[in-house]
């Protein structure tokens, strides 16, 4: 086994070219724990991709209004301003990501590369309809984040393509993240959510994490919420949000295993739902 | 004549004192070493191939790959066990490696040793077992239910126990009734499993270097499985990272031996957390069924009970966690009659042992889940129902034996009430921008709640644990002081594993012989057994010891004294650092009355005989008894299920805080594992096979789910300890569990919720949905 330490993209593009079976390497916290755990054994080349400043950058935009995320920054990184005022509900996230050791390793292009429905940083990038920037030797190509999570641990990445760059959209209007884990702190979702209200375009969109193979979205209960909110007022007619919070709960997907239970993990995100909103909109009264 | 002045300071490093101990620093620094760092030149490593069924029939072995790949020294199996086949700290029922049958998931089968860890793992690859796997047997009532295929040939029912006393039919205006049940919990120690083994010249004995909680009762296992005379085992303590029951039994040792003689070389072997999950036994998941009776005041009049633990494939200690289970039944309460019945079984699911509290946590959960329905079902609050009930010195248990210890359970009941409320507000004192501190609510970095989202409640759980070995067992311990020159060394066995014995050892023979230097030798074989530092039982045993070879030591140096002066040795007295004659002005340090003096004392500390329990479980049993109360305060978020612990305050009766800095410490870190129980910590194995053995998944507390401990020592000398100190370390997990259950059913009851919560841990599911 040997380690590429490249330090600009294209060498580490190159590098993948030329060993498309090698293992790509950010902040470890998740492959490590693969090897450690015997689930993967990197036998050729691996290329770490710390050094590799490209991939460790952000730029704001503010004409267009994006905000573009390398792959190599940090959860730390992402929750401390402007970021954390830019994109709130990664910030959110990025807070409730393992522990300070973990969050000043670990990535969101690794948080991506390993596609678990439980990765905090995914419910986010879906709900703000991420565009993902992916590289390989063969060019660029620009995915949706939806498109690139295919199932669980699965991406639609192909061999030699690594992910460059996450451009996120700069909206005005309230937005969350929320993660349900059995300790308060440190502990992987059995249930997240994340809301995301654009006042501009009087749209929202929620997205669900730990609810099926991959995120879950919910387009109904978005297009449900977006027409009963008063915009003006920034509020929502109570019976409204309980069938906002019906809606989620029944496009989740969830399963039983050992950390919980389908049953709870759809009530969960329901609440989670219905406390999102009630974060971003006044409830009002219910309508008649 | 001398008055000796009494000038109530206390002299630094005495008993009493808090002195920073030995090991604190370097393991804060992280330069302590752990067994698990042990290595030696040219070392080999060893590896251990595990079952991966929970019950099969083995129909072949074949090592043949793996000795073909370079680099691999030794593969063994049960054909390479010179001695006993089998081992066990109560009957010896499991197997050094499984020959025909495997009863567990990761059950030792092979094991090789190899140049380096890399090859050891690619030589378990390549042996090939050949299995005929067998439906398991993992439901406990069907293997007390006679009929099933045994699964072992001591039988499915590790033991069976009632106990019938007074008038097993008495019953009372008020009764209730409940089933509860526990789950498995892991002891989750910190300092994995690891030991290195160093064969003598020649390969006829061998010296093991480990983590253990018992170095002798190793060392008699070892010898006996490797066909080799006591004497020829020699075990040295090495770091040990915590232990709580898991150390008691065999895990790698005689693996870790067996290789290091067969090949003349040192051998290293070392669990990675996954491993450490198969290769201890955990705690034992229980059922309980109760039913109390009591008079319309609440006095209780009679319970009943129903206990069935889950011993796992093999017995290691589950009689002895089954005896401390029912005669715990009544909990820290005068009840006059009872009568329980009880079964330890067998089964696949992975072997249960000691953990901190051993059955009396189990018991626990469920009496006093009891006692607050008997409360509800009298009108009366949680902590009235204790204090009308609680046990006092002279009480008898169901079993007839009356507590004779000192027996505060009233005391610690009312001061642990005195501890204030915590005064901060659900969510804690607002930010500054007036948003409530989300660390502080339940569900914490998650950000669920809302601070109107959450409810606060209070519950409370009293607890008693019996201290030291039960039922005939001689734990005796052994110490050996030197004096001289002024320096004591103390030797002894005691397993040092985190509780912090060496420094009260220390603080023992500077208050018995009045010195300030006090040298701890190696921890070792080379000196009588300690017994094992378990049941609460080392500062009493080994402290008792300590005290004992001290005192003998310093009867010598009077002796020495009174020679040299012609003063009859029984008017010296110990003032201090001096030695003073209580009859005359003779006052001389000891450093000096000790000079050029040999003076090397060795004495072994016995507690009282205990007795068999008869057919109906009567007998004095037990050896001591301690007791504690335990207060939760809990914040819940109904519709999530998620908890946040507020507060934890406590009053324990510890006779007499000898350290008071380390009885804290045991206090907060007991209340951490039973919190952690309480919501949390459980082993989950479907079908048998283990599903949460690694940290990802198996939650223990954080820091963010421990919340402040506020504490009262409840210090009435016990006349039967030696040192008047009870043992600290189980009752802390034990009441605490419950406490926090209680304050959750209290918190849903005032958001009109009712949920009977009879499970621990309880999961986010059983309050919300
Ligand atoms: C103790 C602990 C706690 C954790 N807690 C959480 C948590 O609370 N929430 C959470 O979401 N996660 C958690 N994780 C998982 C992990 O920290 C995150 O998924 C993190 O985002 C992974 O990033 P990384 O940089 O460490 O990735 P790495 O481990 O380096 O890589 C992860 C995967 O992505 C691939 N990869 C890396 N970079 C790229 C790239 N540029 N293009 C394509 N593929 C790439 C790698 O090949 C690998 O397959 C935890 C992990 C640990 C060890």
């Amino acid at each position: 086994m040997t380690v590429a330490v490249p330090t600009t993209l294209d060498e580490a593009v190159r590098l993948f070219a030329a060993e498309p079976s090698a293992m790509l390497l950010a902040g470890g916290t998740d492959a490590m724990v693969e090897i450690n755990d015997g689930h993967r054994r990197p036998g050729g080349l691996v290329i770490a991709l710390n050094r590799v400043s490209d991939l460790r950058t952000w730029r704001h935009d503010a004409e267009r209004r994006t905000l573009t995320i390398g792959a190599g920054v940090t959860y730390s990184e992402l929750m401390q301003e402007p970021i954390a005022t830019l994109a709130p509900a990664l910030a959110d996230a990025s807070r409730t990501v393992g522990s300070p050791q973990i969050r000043n390793a670990g990535t969101l292009g690794g948080n991506l590369g390993t596609c678990s429905p439980a990765g905090d940083g995914l419910p986010v990038l879906s709900a703000l309809g991420a565009q993902v920037r992916i590289v390989s030797a063969a060019g660029e190509r620009a995915a949706s984040v939806d498109d690139v999570m295919v199932g669980v641990k699965r991406t639609s990445l192909k061999p030699g393509e690594m992910i460059a760059e996450i451009v996120l959209p700069v909206l005005d209007g309230w937005q969350g993240y929320a993660k349900v884990g059995v300790r308060n702190a440190m502990v992987i979702a059995i249930a997240s959510a994340c809301l995301v209200v654009d006042t501009d375009a009087r749209q929202l969109s929620i997205a669900l994490g730990s609810v099926g193979p991959t995120i879950v979205r919910c387009p109904e209960a978005e297009r449900q919420l977006a027409a009963a909110v008063d915009w003006a007022a920034l509020s929502v007619p109570s019976d409204a949000l309980d069938e906002f919070v019906g809606l989620v709960s029944s496009a989740s997907r969830p399963i039983t295993d050992h950390r919980s239970t389908a049953d709870y993990r759809r009530h969960a995100v329901g609440v989670l739902a219905k406390r999102l909103a009630r974060r971003a909109f006044t409830a009002g009264e219910r309508r008649s | 004549m001398s008055v000796v002045e009494d000038t109530q300071t206390l002299r630094a490093g005495t008993i009493g004192d808090s002195p920073a101990r030995p090991d604190g620093i370097s393991k804060v620094q992280g330069g302590y070493a752990f067994s698990s760092d042990l290595s030696a030149d040219g070392c080999l490593f060893g590896a251990t191939l595990r079952s991966p069924y929970p019950y099969a029939r083995i129909v072949s072995i074949d090592q043949s790959a793996a000795w073909k790949i370079s680099g691999v020294e030794a593969v063994i199996t049960a054909d390479d066990v010179p001695g006993q086949l089998t081992y066990g700290l109560i009957s010896q029922d499991q197997p050094v490696f499984a020959s025909d049958v495997v009863r567990y998931v990761g059950e030792p089968v092979a094991a090789v040793a190899a140049l380096d860890p890399e090859t050891a793992r690619r030589a378990l690859d390549a042996i090939v077992v050949e299995y005929d796997e067998r439906s398991p047997l993992l439901d406990p009532e069907t293997a007390i239910a006679e009929g099933h295929e045994l699964i072992h040939p001591d039988g499915n029912l590790i033991r069976h126990q009632r106990i019938v006393h007074g008038n097993p039919d008495a019953s009372g205006a008020v009764v209730v009734e409940g089933t509860y049940e526990i789950g498995m919990q892991d002891q989750a120690f910190l300092g994995l499993e690891a030991a290195i083994a160093y064969p003598d010249p020649g390969a006829d004995g061998v010296e093991l270097h480990l983590a253990t909680q018992w170095l002798h009762e190793d060392q008699g296992q070892i010898a006996a499985c490797l066909g080799v005379s006591d004497d020829k085992v020699r075990l040295v303590l090495g770091g040990v990272g915590g232990a709580f029951g898991a150390r008691e039994d065999i895990s790698l040792q005689v693996h870790t031996c067996l290789l290091a003689l067969r090949l003349g070389r040192p051998v290293r072997m070392a669990y990675s957390r996954a491993e450490s999950f198969l290769g201890h036994v955990h705690r034992h998941p229980a059922t309980i069924w109760m039913r109390h009776h009591a008079d319309a005041a609440g006095t209780l009049v009679n319970v009943e009970a129903r206990f069935v633990f889950d011993g796992g494939a093999y017995a290691s200690t589950s009689s002895a966690v089954l005896v401390n289970g029912i005669t715990m039944a009544q909990g820290p309460y005068a009840c006059p009659n009872g009568q329980v019945d009880g079964y330890a079984v067998r089964t696949n699911h992975l072997p249960c042992g000691a953990m901190r509290g051993f059955g009396a946590v189990q018991a626990c959960f469920a009496y006093e889940s009891q006692m607050d329905k008997l409360a509800d079902a009298c009108g009366l609050e949680p902590q009235e129902i204790r204090v009308r009930n609680a046990m006092r010195t002279g009480d008898t248990l169901l079993t007839g034996q009356p507590v004779m210890n000192v027996a505060p359970v009233e005391e610690c009941i009312r001061e642990t009430a005195a501890l204030p409320l915590p005064d901060e507000p659900v969510g804690g004192a607002p930010l500054g921008d007036g948003s409530p501190n989300v660390m502080k609510l339940p569900g914490g970095a998650g950000r669920t709640a809302d601070t109107r989202d959450i409810v606060r409640g209070i519950g409370w759980g009293v607890s008693i644990k019996n201290l030291m070995y039960s039922e005939t067992f001689d734990d005796y311990s052994t110490a050996r002081c030197r004096l001289t020159d002024g320096v004591v060394t103390l030797k002894f066995a005691t397993a040092e594993v985190g509780q912090g014995f060496i420094t009260i050892a220390g603080q023992i023979a500077r208050t018995v012989l009045g010195v300030d230097e006090v040298v701890l030798d190696q921890i070792d074989t080379g000196v009588g057994s300690a017994g094992s530092t378990s049941a609460s039982r080392q500062t009493w045993m080994s402290g008792g010891a300590v005290d004992a070879a001290c005192r003998a030591a310093r009867e010598r140096l009077f002796e020495a004294v009174g020679r040299s002066y012609g003063i009859e040795p029984v008017r010296f007295m110990i003032d201090g650092t001096d030695v003073i004659d209580t009859a005359g002005d003779l006052r001389i340090p000891v450093s000096e009355a000790s000079a050029g003096l040999e003076i090397e004392e060795t004495v072994e500390y016995h507690h009282p005989e205990t007795e068999d329990l008869d057919e109906l479980g009567q007998g004095n049993c037990h050896t001591a008894f301690a007791f504690v109360a335990h207060r939760a305060v809990v914040d819940v978020d109904p519709e999530l299920g998620l908890v946040k612990v507020i507060q934890i305050a406590t009053a324990q009766d510890v006779g007499n805080a000898l350290n008071p800095l380390s009885v804290v410490g045991q206090i907060e870190g007991g209340i951490a594992q039973g919190l952690g129980l309480a919501v949390m910590e459980e082993i989950i194995q479907i079908d048998g096979v283990i599903r949460n053995g690694n940290f990802t998944d198996y939650l223990l507390p954080t820091f963010l789910d421990m919340p402040p401990v506020l504490t009262t020592l409840i210090e009435q000398p016990d006349p039967h300890a030696p040192l008047g100190a009870k043992g600290v370390g189980e009752p802390p997990c034990i009441s605490s569990t419950p406490a926090v259950v209680a304050a959750i059913r209290d918190a849903l009851r005032q958001a009109g919720i009712e949920k009977p919560l009879n499970r621990v841990p309880v999961r986010p599911a059983d309050i919300c949905l």
